[in-house]
């Protein structure tokens, strides 16, 4: 289990202090696989690098399983980093190294036998499926790749937690998707404790169970991602989980209500069933869902027929559909 | 023409030539070599410390002495080669026992050459990916494991281009120390040649001096791009794979 605990970390500049990190307080379960998110500037990847004491925090406690890591002297920080790996943005592969020799490395540096390193480091390009690139070096290969032979290397000594700092930012969609599920599959297999640093949600409804939502340095709100997608409590997590916006003003609609979706059925057509099982005819005048391990998450504005009876009919049908959350929306202007 | 091939000076001078200059070829080849070893030898852990130490570097010394480095690599730069050279005899009488000769100029070479080596080095290492620090350090990696196995093998094509500067630098100063009783091509060129006014032996120095710099250069920069593994085209170059 990693404890942050009230975890602040001020920058001096030129221009007096920056504040990166205010009193964080976070705590990640055995087997999580929890997102940090935030816009850039938020303070992710600080964040993340006070787990593994890369960065050393102003003040607060940073434990793993109970041991301060703040208050360890640099021989046993060394030690308990063997137990941390991370993953980074732009791969950071030795270059001058074959793959097999990158993933050796972390082995080296733990003075494991050469022959018994080569041997893991083979198996590990098995797990992430490079078998033939053993010999290649890391400027022979695609992002995505490199990414791959990254992960190995992260993994060669048996690692309890993972933290990816923006390990997909840097490639495309579908190399992305891939990794993400190579990283989960290895979270499900070994039961690795995963940090995944990003500012896409994408990334986070792919993989993460868990999600602290980071802004100007501080956690807005955290929670399973279930709950944070369907009911996000802050200004920063709808921004985030609603990049582009409900701009209820510009509707044209008599009433207007928004209901949220908290994990039915994905593609339940809730819509088409309220015109057909009430007879009643409403306008989606907006929405924003997502698909979460193949539950319904997000939002829609529906603007409401004129006539009162109709409308609430409407209102009293989807009051009563399960998984579903209702309110008004008062502040419409027409 | 036919003056001057027949004249016995010409006839003199070319079997002069041909007597000396292999033995002037190694004195200049041994003295660079061996000046620019010692060099590095202080020039690279020094030019690793200018890194690693700095106020950003991976394990920062206190900022007075990383100041005073800084002013005593300056200022040995500074110095012009002929007088540095002047300046150290003492030293040099006390390392070696001579100030004269290729063993002579050795201690000079060296002195003006390793704050050159360093700064070259120093460069050399800070243009590294800051990135592959910070993953050494994610895993573990101590101060010395990370200059030992990630600093110095990962700059290694820029090191050794750097080293080849190094010695060819070294190689022109040593010709100029044929002006204080040094040996090699550059005493030949100065003390048989010029002062002697035989051109045929300046030109024959100097064109061997340029044929030396011309290998070195091409053979070394072969072996820099041999070793090179950061860019995918410099793999094809290297050929292995």
């Amino acid at each position: 289990m990693i404890e942050l605990k009230n975890i602040s970390k001020v920058f001096p500049t030129a221009e007096g202090e920056l504040h990166a990190l205010t009193d964080v307080t976070l705590t990640i379960g055995d087997g999580d696989v929890y997102g940090i998110v935030g816009m850039s500037g938020a303070g992710k990847s600080t964040l993340v690098r006070c787990i593994n004491l890369l960065e050393r925090p102003t003040s607060g406690q940073v434990l793993i399983d109970g041991a301060d890591l703040c208050a360890m002297d640099q021989k046993a920080l060394i030690a308990q980093r063997r137990s941390i790996s991370m993953i980074f943005q732009q791969f950071n592969l030795l270059m001058q190294r074959t793959c097999l020799k990158n993933i050796c490395f972390p082995m080296e540096i733990a003075k494991v036998k050469r022959a018994d390193a080569e041997k893991r480091a083979r198996e590990l390009l098995d797990v992430v499926g490079l078998p033939d690139k053993a010999d290649a070096y890391p400027a022979q290969l695609s992002g995505g790749q490199r990414q791959r032979i990254a992960i190995a290397r992260a993994l060669a000594c048996d690692p309890r937690i993972l933290l990816c700092d923006e390990a997909t930012s840097a490639l495309d969609p579908k190399t992305t998707r891939d990794i993400l599920r190579l990283i989960k599959d290895i979270n499900k297999r070994l039961g690795i404790t995963v940090v995944v640093i990003t500012h896409e949600m994408a990334v986070v409804e792919e993989i993460c169970t868990h999600v602290a939502i980071l802004d100007h340095g501080r956690v807005m709100e955290t929670g399973t991602v279930e709950e944070v997608f369907s009911n996000p409590q802050t200004e920063a997590g709808r921004r985030l989980v609603y990049p582009d916006g409900v701009h209820i003003a510009q509707l044209p609609a008599a009433q207007v209500i928004r209901i949220a979706f908290n994990g039915g059925s994905s593609y339940e057509p809730l819509i088409a069933s309220l015109a057909i099982d009430c007879g009643v005819k409403v306008n989606i005048l907006g929405a924003d869902t997502r698909n979460v391990n193949g539950q319904a998450f997000g939002t829609m504005l529906l603007g409401l027929p004129e006539d009162p009876p109709e409308a609430a009919k409407a209102v009293a049908y989807l009051k009563n559909q399960p998984n579903i959350t209702m309110e008004e929306v008062r502040d419409y202007h027409g | 023409m036919a003056d001057f091939f027949s004249d016995p000076k010409t006839a003199a001078q070319i079997s002069f030539l041909l007597e000396n200059i292999p033995f002037a070829i190694w004195e200049t080849i041994y003295s660079t070599v061996i000046a620019t070893v010692f060099a590095y030898l202080i020039g690279l852990p020094l030019g690793v410390i200018l890194v690693t130490g700095a106020k950003d570097g991976i394990r920062p010394l206190p900022a007075p002495l990383m100041q005073a480095l800084n002013v005593v690599v300056n200022l040995l730069r500074s110095v012009p080669f002929l007088i540095l050279m002047v300046l150290v005899m003492p030293l040099s009488r006390i390392i070696l026992g001579t100030t004269i000769g290729t063993p002579g100029i050795l201690v000079p070479l060296t002195v003006a050459a390793f704050p050159f080596a360093a700064r070259l080095v120093e460069s050399s290492i800070r243009e590294m990916d800051k990135g592959l620090i910070e993953a050494a350090q994610s895993m573990g990696c101590s101060t010395l494991q990370i200059v030992w196995k990630v600093m110095l093998p990962e700059s290694l094509p820029s090191l050794l281009s750097g080293f080849l500067t190094a010695f060819i630098t070294i190689l022109g100063y040593g010709a100029m120390a044929g002006a204080i009783g040094g040996g090699g091509l550059g005493a030949m060129a100065l003390m048989k040649g010029w002062a002697l006014q035989q051109f045929l032996v300046i030109y024959g120095a100097v064109i061997v001096i340029v044929i030396l710099v011309q290998i070195f250069q091409s053979a070394g920069s072969h072996l820099v791009n041999r070793m090179d593994r950061r860019t995918a085209s410099g793999q094809k170059k290297g050929g292995k794979h």
